[in-house]
């Protein structure tokens, strides 16, 4: 067991990515010494001078689009966006030209990017710095997205997405910064589309994305107390999705839990839950899907608000229960 | 009282003395605020105007209720010179019911609109184009109003800078773009950001006249920003300033500021203190005495103790307040 933080993991990554392969570069607001937005290219420079690791003014549209033309032609710009909310203004970017550039050229030029950006609420950091917007980009054609939960998860899907020909938009939780957790030294890559049963159990299922998982893994502890067999899965990827680790345990518990962070009217457990309903894992359920998600509310400052806004392990905990019920 | 300072908006004595009580009050607030947090006793993020009093101060003073200011995350400062008052400034970083934003937005978006205050901000450079708006309201309706954008030099590199001061240069609306340029974004220096030397001089890309000043020097704030002002209320369009200074402190309250020398800060700490200037110009004028001036500081401090004890006092919002003002009703 070699123990690191998420954020150890993430900066491994990128370490060893920049080590391999000279066409990897980094650009990003302050991600010289003062190390990105939350340390994760700390020393970074240091080793590999700012020719490698740029930091940029304060321009995401500049940005994303220079990621977007370097990769065009010849490099693997990964970029940082210090708060996720900030995508909103290199969307242009990254949704009318990364996602589709590939297609529209008719796979005569392709974009392998990656965007690392932190997304997520629970540091009181308010309504533009925590929210959780990875959906918008799981609807975009062209795009992939990954949001790992665990430090293990964080190094190998991060050195997958720099592999990955395709623009990847990779979100990673301030509030998994500093879980610890098994990660092996060098590189080691996780393929996309692969789901982890974090837990296994037979009597409810829950999907669960980023911080969420957590929670998740939480509630089947306590569950367990109560007699209950908590499956918990973590999709991952949630561009490609693997869906059929997902059915497959549908069909096995008969009860399906979806949790993120993320607004639920319109999130990405909606997908997870039409995914199951449209398929033969229907006929396995016992109970109506389930799906637990943020308020639709902008998140508040106030720290209690704020805990109130999105899911919490007792909701979690009462949803599964509730699911037992029938 | 006389006018012993001479200056181009004609403030007396007596205003200079009002200025200069503004300018403790941000630098009393914030040094509580930074106190607050480091006790864990108010949470999430906070950027300190400390070091950056005149800049508000002496632009603030020069607006009437009516005009519109908008704001940046480093706002504390903006908000007290629109004379927001500290209680409820204190109430929202304790996430108060009777917070300026009931408790809902801290510090990064402290708002006030019944004082002309359109919002502090989150998103870099997001304050220009509502100052824009602001200003084409008023021109549209017809109210002599100014609005005076504040906002940093590390936000002069996103785009909406751009859009937007052209914007307000064809429209030839009355704002006024108030760059603090404290050097430095988050870590990043501007002398590496931009390759030109003088902010200022991006507003000739738009036909807008620059002008830098020492930001430190509450007369330089003063007489540009009345210039400015005279200029947007005459209909003769924006003007673009770019005042000089330095944050004392780190960039927010995480920061162990690697990226600049303790010397540095030293220098500014040393020879570029707004307070320290300002009582110095006020005592040489023989407006203020270090007794008066120790009694100003003594009483602000006061202020912000109570502004403490007002927002502690304060209840919490309802848990039904999470889904209260998404819409308007
Ligand atoms: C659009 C956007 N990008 C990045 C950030 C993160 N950020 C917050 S403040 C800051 C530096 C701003 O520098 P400047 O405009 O000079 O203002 P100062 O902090 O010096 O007052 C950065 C990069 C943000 N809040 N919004
Ligand atoms: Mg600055």
């Amino acid at each position: 067991m070699r123990e690191r933080t998420y954020l150890e993991a993430v900066n491994e990554a990128l370490d060893e990515a920049l080590a391999e392969d000279e066409s990897v570069f980094l650009l990003g607001e302050d991600i010289g010494v003062y190390g990105g937005g939350f340390g994760a290219t700390k020393g970074l420079i240091e080793k590999y001078g700012n020719k490698r690791v740029r930091a940029t003014p304060i321009s995401e549209s500049a940005i994303a689009g220079a990621a977007v033309g370097a990769a065009m032609t010849g490099m693997r710009p990964i970029f940082e966006l210090q708060f996720s909310d900030f995508i909103t203004i290199a969307l242009d970017q990254i949704v009318n030209q990364a996602a589709k550039i590939h297609y529209m050229y008719g796979g005569k030029a392709s974009v392998p990017l990656v965007m690392r950006t932190a997304g997520g609420s629970g540091t009181g950091a308010a309504a533009q710095h925590s929210q959780s917007l990875e959906n918008w980009t799981a609807h975009i054609p062209g795009l992939k997205v990954v949001q790992p939960s665990t430090p293990y998860d964080a190094k190998g899907l991060l050195h997958t997405a720099i592999e990955d020909q395709n623009p990847v938009m990779f979100y990673e939780h301030k509030l998994c910064y500093k879980m610890t957790g098994d990660v092996p030294a060098g590189k080691y890559t996780i393929p996309f589309g692969v789901a982890d049963i974090k837990q296994t159990g037979t009597d409810v299922t829950i999907v669960a994305t980023g911080i969420m998982v957590h929670k998740a893994l939480k509630v089947a502890e306590q569950a367990q107390e109560a007699g209950i067999s908590v499956e918990v899965i973590d999709p991952r990827t949630l561009v490609p999705l693997d869906i059929e680790t997902i059915i497959t345990s549908v069909k096995k518990t008969g009860r399906l839990l979806v949790v993120h962070e993320a607004v639920k009217r319109s999130g990405f457990g909606g997908e997870v839950a039409s995914l199951v309903a449209e398929s033969d894992g229907f006929y396995a359920l016992k109970a109506p899907i389930k799906r637990l998600g943020g308020e639709a509310v902008p998140m508040p400052y106030q720290p209690q608000l704020e805990q109130n806004a999105i899911p919490q392990v007792s909701n979690i905990y009462e949803a599964v229960l509730s699911l037992m019920k029938q | 009282m006389g006018q012993s300072i001479q200056n181009k908006a004609g403030l007396t004595d007596q205003d200079f003395l009002n200025i200069y009580q503004k300018m403790w009050d941000i630098r009393l607030f914030d040094e509580k605020v930074e106190t607050l947090f480091l006790a864990g006793k108010i949470h999430g993020t906070t950027h300190l105007s400390i070091g950056q009093e005149a800049t508000a101060a002496g632009s603030g003073y020069l607006l009437r209720p009516t005009d519109w200011i908008t704001s940046t995350h480093r706002g504390h400062g903006h908000s007290i010179a629109k004379n927001t008052e500290m209680n409820q400034m204190m109430a929202e970083l304790f996430g108060r019911e009777n917070g300026t934003n009931n408790g809902k937005g801290g510090s990064m978006h402290i708002a006030d609109l019944d004082k002309g205050n359109l919002g502090s901000n989150g998103i870099v450079g997001a304050g220009y184009p509502i100052a824009v708006g602001a200003a084409l309201s008023s021109q549209m309706q017809g109210k002599d109003q100014v609005t005076i954008c504040y906002a940093g030099d590390g936000s002069t590199n996103e785009g909406s800078f751009h859009e937007a001061l052209n914007l307000a240069s064809i429209w030839q609306l009355p704002v006024v773009f108030f760059i603090e340029n404290n050097q430095y974004g988050m870590s990043s220096s501007i002398k590496e950001m931009v390759n030109i030397p003088h902010l200022s001089e991006r507003g000739a890309a738009y036909g807008i006249e620059g002008v830098t000043i020492d930001g430190n020097d509450i007369v330089a704030v003063v007489d540009a920003t009345y210039q400015a002002i005279e200029k947007a209320k005459k209909g003769r369009g924006p003007t673009l300033i770019e005042a000089k200074t330095y944050r004392f402190k780190g960039h927010s309250k995480s920061d162990q500021r690697i990226y600049r020398t303790r010397e540095e800060e030293l220098h500014w700490e040393t020879n570029h203190d707004p307070l320290q200037l300002t009582e110095k110009l006020l005592i040489q004028a023989g407006i203020l005495t270090k007794e008066a001036s120790q009694q100003i500081e003594a009483n602000r401090k006061e202020a912000v103790e109570q502004a403490v004890i007002f927002a502690e006092a304060g209840t919490l919002p309802a848990a039904s307040a999470l889904y209260e003002n998404v819409y308007v009703d």
